[in-house]
Parts: C-alpha cells; structure tokens; sequence
C-alpha cells in the first residue's frame, strides 16, 4: 500500500492497539470510584472500614437494609424475647442489637427525584422543541438577539442567583414543592434545549412541512406528523442531557427542599448521621441513585452520542 | 379541475424582485408550461399558487375563488417538488396515503387502500408500497412524489423541475407518461422546467418566463415558429437558433429596421460553392449518429445547422449560404413580424 494512493493515511494496527488500550485504561480509571461504590454497598460497616481496605470481602445486603429501613437500639433480653426475625434484613439488624421501627425515607425522597427530574426534563423538552421550531422556521423579530439571552442565562452557574430564588420561592410559597423545583430545573435546561433542538430542527428540510402544508394539513398537524418524528432524535439528547442535569443536581436541592420535596441528592449524605458512620447504606443510596439513570443513558447512547458529536459531523 | 388565474402578482425577497407583475390563466385541464431560465421566477410562481408564499401585490383566484390570502391547506393544490421530499419516516404506502389522511378530508381505510392502489400502479410503484422512502432509487422516489400528488384529486397539480434529477432514459419514459396521465385525468397542470424538450412535448401552451416577467405564452409551435423576440427564440430549438448581425449574409426579404436575424436549421440552405462565390467555410462536422451538426464559419462568426446523417460536407468546404425564411429582429431584440 503506498502512502501516495491514500491522501488519508491508515492509522496502523500497532497505534490501533495503543489508542485502545489507553481508552480501556482511561475507563477503569474512571470507573473505580464507581466500582469502590458499589463494593462498599455491599460490605458491613465494620468492613466498609477496615484498613487497610478490603478488596476481597463477604456481601452483604446490611447496607440496602439500613437504607431503606429505621432502627431502633434495644437490649438483647428484649430482642430474644421477640418472635423469630421475618427477613434477611430483621435478622441482620438482630445481630447489631437493632429492631426496624419502619421505612426510611430514602424511597419518597427517591421518588421525588424521579418526579422532579422527570417532570422537569420533559417541560424543558416540550418547550424547547416549540421554541427551537418557531425560531428555525419563522421570521421571529429580534430571533439573534433573543438566542443570545436564552443562551446567557447559562453564562453564570445557576447557584449564583441562589439567594434571590430562596428568597422568591420562600415569599411565593413554591419552597419545599415538586412544583418550585421542576420550575426551576426546567428555567435551567430551557436554554439548553432550545440551542441543541434549534440545531435539530435546522436540519430538517422546510419541504417536508411545506409538502404536509399542500396536503392538508395545518402548520400544527404538520410539524406532528412530520417534524416531530424526524425529530426525535434529537429530542432524545437533548432530554438525556436536562435529565442528567435535573437528576444529579445538589446545590438548589439542598438549599430550597429540605421535606416533603426533598430529592435524592441532598438526603443521600444524611443517612450517614442515622446511627455510626454507615457508609454501606450511603453507599446503597448512591447505587440506587445511579440506576435509572444508567439505564436511561444506555437506552438512549445512540443519541446520546449523536447529540455529543452535534454539529461536529455534518451531511 | 379549475381554472387558474394570477392577477398582476409581484413578489420581491428582499432587493431581488422575483415576480414583477404576472399576469397568467391556466384554463381548465390544460397542461401548461413554464419555461425559463434559474432565477427567472418559475419555481416562485408556482410556491404563490400554492400558498408558500404570499404575493407582495395581485390577487390569485383558483376557480373563480380568491385564495390569495389562503393556508395552503385550504387551496386544493397539489405540489411536486424538485427534491421529491418523501417523508423519510414513512414507507411508500403511507407516503401515498398521507394527503388522504388530511384530518380535512374524510377517508375510510378501504377507500384510502383502493385510491393508493390504484394510484400506484398508475406510476408504477406498486411492487414497493412496504418499502421505506428512503430505500428508493430516484427515479422510483420521483414516481412516488408524483403518485403523491395524483393520488388527489386537486384543482390543480403544479409540478416543480419533477424530472430534472433523472438520467435520460427514465426522463423520456416519464415525461410520456406525465403526458399521458395528464390527458387521461383531464387535469389541470402547471408544469415548471428550463429543458425545452419537456416543454415542447407535453405543454398545451408553454409560458417563457425572464426575470420575473412573462415575456410570451402560447402553444409550442407559436412559441417555436413567432417567438415575441431574441430570448424567446433562443430558449427554443436544437442547435439553438443562430443570431446574426444583418447583413452578415445577404437577405433580400428582411423588412426595414431589421438589426439581427435570427436562423434555425429550417431556416438555411446550404450548399457546396461551385462558381467561386461562398459565404463560409465548414469548421466542423459534429456526427451525433442520427443526424450531424455543420459548423460553418461566415467571417468571424460561428454558425450551427443540422444535416443530414449521410452529409456530402466536409471539412474545409466552401459554402453558399440562403436565408429561407428566418425570424428578423429590430435593434430591441424583438421580432418584425414578416
């Protein structure tokens, strides 16, 4: 093979096998705080502690039982006195001098999550698919300039206007509710969506809308039916990107909820406080906490990727 | 079917005036073409009869009706665009079947499937309605866009360059076809393209259209044979007519105010120089195989004529050259009417 005849040379299979093995040692890299999480989730306490650390040990589920349950310490004539434990993790608790008093509240707090992160993701989509079409597609006044603003509101990190939002959310009474937080996230993610769908959007022919037009259709059906699924992929990154956003989000979550509306994030580090230091229950909050979105992401990589390399490759 | 008429429509974008004032009657089931160059306006008349565009003056009337302010929707056109633009989502069924499903139209699924059907065979696309759009050929995707358009039945189907993107085969089998589906459905059609050939086959009356403005309209062969002036003449005949300076040649019968004369083949007689007079020399002879171009050199100009298959010229042949007829032209470029 002569180099002349190929204006792009080959990368050889030598630097092939370089390039990925630093991929591949680049991602456990990567992955070992991941996989020193889940391990630890499923070590005892006294494990989870050792020193030095253990990378061999026996699971144990004890972590999960005291993220999803509260303990009371009670004398062990009293715990003999009581009926046979009913399950694995009643019998653990026994073991440590402990009784379950009830569910924690990692659960509804992880169902805020969910709620939030979700609720929020598809108003930032839903808008911002609207928004980024009536700006790809109609002569909007000012359509530059008003671009520019969306887009400013990212300028800063959003923590910087914490104190005027506490101060907004305490007088109008949105503190502590599913509603203040979905509002917020989605003010946050709105910009995102509009410049990464704007871009979709651009690439879907006019025609196609115009052709629907002739055929019978109002604008509105027409971007249903014809823009809309020509979009979805798009619109599949982009909700990627607001939900990751919305999900992992700490700094708002732990100064504006605190109760009812408390997500995942800020409850995860109280656990520790709730008997001793029990990193394998913070530790099973984590996992539990990195799940759906885990999913999420490998049920969408595709576009994931694609909206990644947005605006790098181009037809 | 109806008639369609455009009233003194003009349409700028921005400092450019696309349109500049255009008057138009399309009559009832009459195929009609519009012929001219890129720019000249033909794609943007069209995009105002079908309501993607709004007219900065005049009125548009399909049927009698005013649409000039109407969705395009609410026309009762039909459009096929120069890039097909086949729902890339759907398959070749579903593409057919999208104007039928319009929520302003009330089709059943069985009378969807029969038209659909029926319209697929008509443009012989029926072995591939499972197929995605965009697992299609060209030409399979131009027949597809063009089912998409019969498969209603509007006042009127305008069609954009549909042929353009063809190779040369599929375009001749095509344009017969058009042609025949045309006069079969009685429809009426305005037909958009800068290949004459399309032109002078399939129209019943061809429009010459330059910068906007409709310079003449009437059947192929007044287009051909009276054309208004030089650039109506020149859109029209292969070779392309040959203008001349007057007096380059001698023309006895050209009337006063004659500046160029314009010459076609049929226009010409060509003969060898035999008594030592000739008008110019054979340049070049161009076998195409079922005829032969001449290029003949009259002093510092270049002339082009047909001939036939088993010319006797040849190279470096002297030449006699008469008029028989031609087109004379005042110094604006329009023609004298002999």
């Amino acid at each position: 093979m002569s180099a002349a005849a190929h204006s792009v040379v080959e990368p050889s299979s030598t630097s092939k096998r370089i390039a990925g093995t630093l991929i591949i040692l680049y991602a456990l890299i990567s992955m070992i705080p991941l996989f020193w999480i889940v391990a630890t989730s499923f070590k005892t306490p006294p494990d989870s502690i050792a020193y030095p650390p253990k990378i061999l040990f026996t699971p144990s589920i004890e972590g999960y039982c005291n993220l999803f349950t509260t303990r009371t310490r009670q004398t062990p004539e009293y715990i003999n006195a009581l009926p046979p434990a009913e399950s694995f993790c009643d019998e653990t608790v026994r073991k440590r001098n402990m009784v379950i008093a009830g569910p924690s509240n990692f659960l509804p707090r992880f169902l805020n999550s969910v709620i939030i992160a979700f609720g929020s993701t598809f108003c930032a989509v839903f808008l911002g698919t609207l928004a980024a079409y009536g700006f790809s597609r109609f002569r909007v006044p000012l359509a530059d300039d008003l671009l520019f603003f969306i887009l400013s509101t990212r300028f800063m990190p959003p923590i910087a206007v914490a104190i005027p939002i506490y101060l907004m959310y305490r007088e109008v009474g949105l503190s502590d509710t599913a509603l203040g937080m979905i509002l917020l996230y989605t003010a946050v993610n709105v910009s995102l969506a509009v410049w990464l769908l704007k871009g979709f959007i651009d690439e879907i022919p006019r025609e196609y809308e115009e052709a629907a037009m002739i055929d019978g259709y109002t604008r509105l059906q027409a971007f249903r039916k014809v823009v809309l699924p020509q979009a979805t992929t798009g619109i599949a990154a982009t909700a990627i990107f607001c939900l990751i956003f919305a999900w992992n989000e700490y700094a708002f979550a732990s100064l504006l909820t605190s109760g009812t509306a408390q997500t995942a994030p800020p409850f995860i580090p109280t656990i520790i406080g709730e008997g001793g230091q029990d990193w394998p229950a913070v530790a099973a909050g984590t996992t539990v906490f990195l799940v759906p979105i885990l999913v999420f992401t490998v049920l969408l990589r595709k576009q994931l990727l694609r909206g990644i390399t947005f605006g790098a490759v181009r037809k | 079917m109806a008639d369609v008429s455009l009233r003194n429509v003009s349409k700028a974008f921005g400092d450019t005036q696309a349109i500049d004032d255009l008057n138009v009657t399309i009559k009832d089931g009459e195929f009609v073409v519009l012929l001219g160059p890129t720019g000249a306006g033909k794609t943007t008349t069209l995009r105002l009869i079908a309501g993607l565009e709004r007219p900065d003056n005049g009125s548009i009337l399909i049927g009698g009706r005013d649409v000039t302010k109407l969705e395009p929707a609410m026309r009762d056109v039909a459009f096929v665009f120069q890039q097909y633009s086949l729902y890339p989502h759907l398959t070749v069924y579903e593409n057919l079947a999208f104007p039928l499903r319009s929520p302003s139209r009330n089709f059943t699924e069985d009378q969807i499937k029969a038209r659909v059907a029926e319209i697929a065979k008509l443009v012989r696309i029926d072995h591939k309605l499972e197929n995605k759009s965009t697992k299609l050929s060209g030409g399979e995707m131009q027949r597809v866009a063009i089912g998409r358009a019969l498969v209603r039945k509007p006042s009127i189907y305008l069609m954009d360059e549909p042929l353009s993107s063809l190779d040369a085969k599929l375009r001749g089998d095509l344009r017969l076809e058009l042609k025949r589906i045309q006069s079969e459905l009685f429809s009426t059609l305005l037909y958009v393209t800068h290949d004459q050939i399309e032109a002078m086959t399939m129209a019943d009356r061809i429009g010459i259209l330059a910068e906007g403005r409709l310079v003449q309209i009437g059947t192929p062969r007044e287009i051909y044979t009276q054309p208004a002036n030089l650039h109506v003449a020149a859109r029209l005949g292969q070779p392309a007519i040959n203008i001349l300076p007057a007096g380059l040649l001698p023309a006895d019968a050209a009337p006063a105010g004659t500046k160029t004369i314009g010459a076609r083949t049929e226009h010409l007689t060509i003969e060898k120089a035999t008594n030592g007079h000739a008008d110019g020399t054979v340049d070049w002879v161009e076998h195409l195989g079922d005829q032969n171009h001449l290029h003949v050199t009259v002093k510092d100009r270049k002339l082009v004529t047909l001939a036939e298959p088993d010319t006797a010229f040849a190279k470096g042949d002297t030449v006699t050259i008469r008029f028989n007829e031609p087109l004379y032209f005042d110094g604006a470029g329009n023609r004298i009417a002999g």
